[in-house]
């Protein structure tokens, strides 16, 4: 089994046929995670005595011809994550030895559905982050190049379905946090519909944007997990009872007649670099000549975006991370690092008496507006096509002192989360040696739409085909 | 518009304390002067908000439109008191150990 290129769906029909064994692939696993992980940081807990175990149990049922669709498939979870017994951090040196006493709703979803828990990802502490530099613990690396970073906040999870150290990487998306890493490493990431996975024991950082999704090498892989961890949750009262469509039947479809927009406002931005530009503008003549008709859109609010989640977004987070006390557990408020103190500074700030007129409802006003443009954008064409980051995979140190660079960095993949939309980020290109990704938008509850299109576009290009060598 | 939209535009290490007491942080001079300036750079930012025209425009909270979901009020298994109790930094007799907030008169 070559585990850089190894897929979900190969590695279902390898277990079922005997080829392999859930031991051995979990085996494989630890012990290319223990030659190559000290390079890349990708974990913060190898739970490897649980994850043998759990394989062992797989083994058995495989035996007796049990089908679960994750039946033996690895997968390691954000340390934002809830896992019974398995230390959970956040990231976050604060609460360093926290063993959580109950797993999270989409822990459970993919325990049920077989899945092997190989162990804890780094990431940004919180989530706060767009590089993994923020980690309290150590930054991540690319794979790809191990000088540059590998898109945060779901850092960890990207490097170890990247490197060969697990077939699903699970994240959390509040802002960019699971695109821009996806995009960054060259893997399938989506970022569901608000409410489309349960937030239930995912460690909160601003209730109103946080989505809970997942990182895989390809489309199928993507699809065939989303069917395991989305649908309503009586412990998440903002999961809505939408069915869930089997998302791998949409796979394979013709394009023929489907419509894509492009916000003007995002290509006419200074900020876009030239081969990002140009992977993104051959990605989407490859849409076309797949029968897609691409048409200008506007997304009129699109300035005033970043500073609308800059508002929004530390005000829910200062007030989630109130509880973090040192009384019930962890330690004191003095261990938070330095990004989650400007953020709860922030959040404080702007709901603060005398300025919360003129920071947070006016903030939320403009969160009406930027969702209302996609809205309108989305009567008009079925998706919309942009890039996930305005640069390719940029440098460690580059914006580490410089917050507010950093920030918006993350302008076209923000206003999806202010809006409540699904996106998915698929490989479409490298800049030299370094990934970039295509996002696909759609609308609410409509995934279904963007498996079908990326699937298709990742069929003509197949860029998942070229793995980092490490 | 109220007489209150237009924030300041630099904060002054004296704010940025003020805001640290009232989110219940302690920050070192180190970082209160690497924070005064980042945070009055993202404060200057976000200030271009004031520019968006949102007359006539309702605020958003929830983005899928759900509202008021009930269940039954139903007592389901939950964790064990030790369960509960498993990462308290200090526990006594079933209970979490506190600061005390009074102090002790002669």
């Amino acid at each position: 089994m070559n585990l850089l290129t190894l897929t979900i769906k190969e590695a279902r029909r390898a277990l079922q046929s005997k080829e392999f064994s859930a031991v051995e692939l979990v085996r494989a696993y630890i012990d290319r995670i223990q030659t190559h992980d000290s390079k890349l940081g990708a974990f913060l807990t190898v739970d490897e005595s649980g994850a043998l175990s759990q394989a062992k149990r797989a083994d058995a049922q495989i035996a007796k011809g049990i089908t679960k669709k994750l039946l033996g498939i690895p997968v390691a979870c954000k340390d934002l994550y809830s896992t019974r017994a398995v230390r959970t951090t956040a990231g976050a040196k604060i609460i360093d030895t926290y063993k959580p006493p109950y797993n999270a709703t989409v822990v459970d979803r993919y325990l049920e559905a077989g899945a092997i828990l190989m162990g804890k990802t780094n990431e940004d502490a919180w989530g706060h982050g767009s590089s993994g530099e923020n980690s309290d613990y150590f930054p991540t690396r690319n794979p790809y190049d191990t000088t540059h970073v590998p898109g945060g906040s779901s850092s960890g999870s990207a490097v170890a379905v990247a490197a060969g150290f697990s077939l699903v990487g699970t994240g959390t998306d509040t802002g960019s946090s699971i695109r821009l890493p996806a995009s960054f490493c060259n893997i399938v990431g989506m970022k569901p519909t608000y409410g489309r996975v349960p937030r239930y024991g995912v460690i909160s950082m601003a209730s109103s944007f946080d989505t809970i999704g997942h990182m895989t090498r390809t489309v199928y892989d993507n699809a065939l997990v989303y069917e395991v961890t989305a649908g309503a949750d009586p412990r998440d009262a903002t999961t809505p009872q939408v069915p869930v469509p089997m998302y791998t039947e949409s796979l394979g479809k013709s394009l023929k007649g489907l419509r894509a927009g492009i916000p003007k406002e995002y290509f006419r931005s200074n900020g876009i670099d030239k081969g990002v530009r140009e992977v993104t503008m051959t990605a989407i003549g490859k849409l076309e000549s797949l029968g897609m008709r691409v048409e200008e859109i506007s997304l009129p609010h699109t300035e005033y975006a970043m500073a609308c989640y800059y508002v929004l977004v530390p005000s829910e987070i200062s007030s989630n991370l109130s509880r973090y006390d040192g009384v019930r557990f962890g330690a004191t408020r003095d261990t938070f690092g330095a990004e989650a103190k400007r953020r709860i500074m922030l959040g404080t700030h702007a709901l603060s008496a005398g300025y919360y007129d003129a920071f947070y409802h006016k903030a939320a006003k403009v969160r009406t507006l930027i969702k209302q443009d996609f809205e309108k954008a989305l009567e008009k064409v079925d998706v919309i096509l942009a890039p996930v980051s305005p640069t390719p995979p940029f440098k460690l140190g580059e914006k580490v002192n410089d917050p507010l660079a950093m920030y918006l960095s993350d302008i076209f993949v923000c206003p999806v989360n202010i809006a409540g939309v699904p996106a998915l980020s698929v490989p479409c290109g490298f800049a030299g040696i370094l990934p970039i990704g295509l996002q696909i938008i759609g609308k609410q509850f409509g995934e279904q739409l963007l498996y079908q299109v990326a699937s298709a576009y990742e069929n003509e290009t197949e860029w998942y085909k070229k793995p980092a060598i490490l | 518009m109220t007489v209150i939209m237009k924030a300041k535009k630099a904060l002054t290490a004296t704010d940025v304390r003020k805001i640290a007491k009232l989110a219940n942080l302690v920050i070192s001079d180190s970082e209160e002067k690497i924070f005064t300036p980042q945070l009055s750079a993202t404060l200057d930012y976000v200030n271009q908000l004031e520019k968006a025209d949102t007359e006539h425009v309702e605020a958003t909270a929830h983005v899928t439109g759900l509202e008021n979901v009930f269940r039954e009020d139903v007592i389901e298994p939950t964790l064990s008191q030790s369960e509960a109790l498993s990462n308290a930094p200090q526990t006594y007799n079933g209970y979490i150990v506190v600061k005390a907030i009074f102090e002790e008169t002669e």
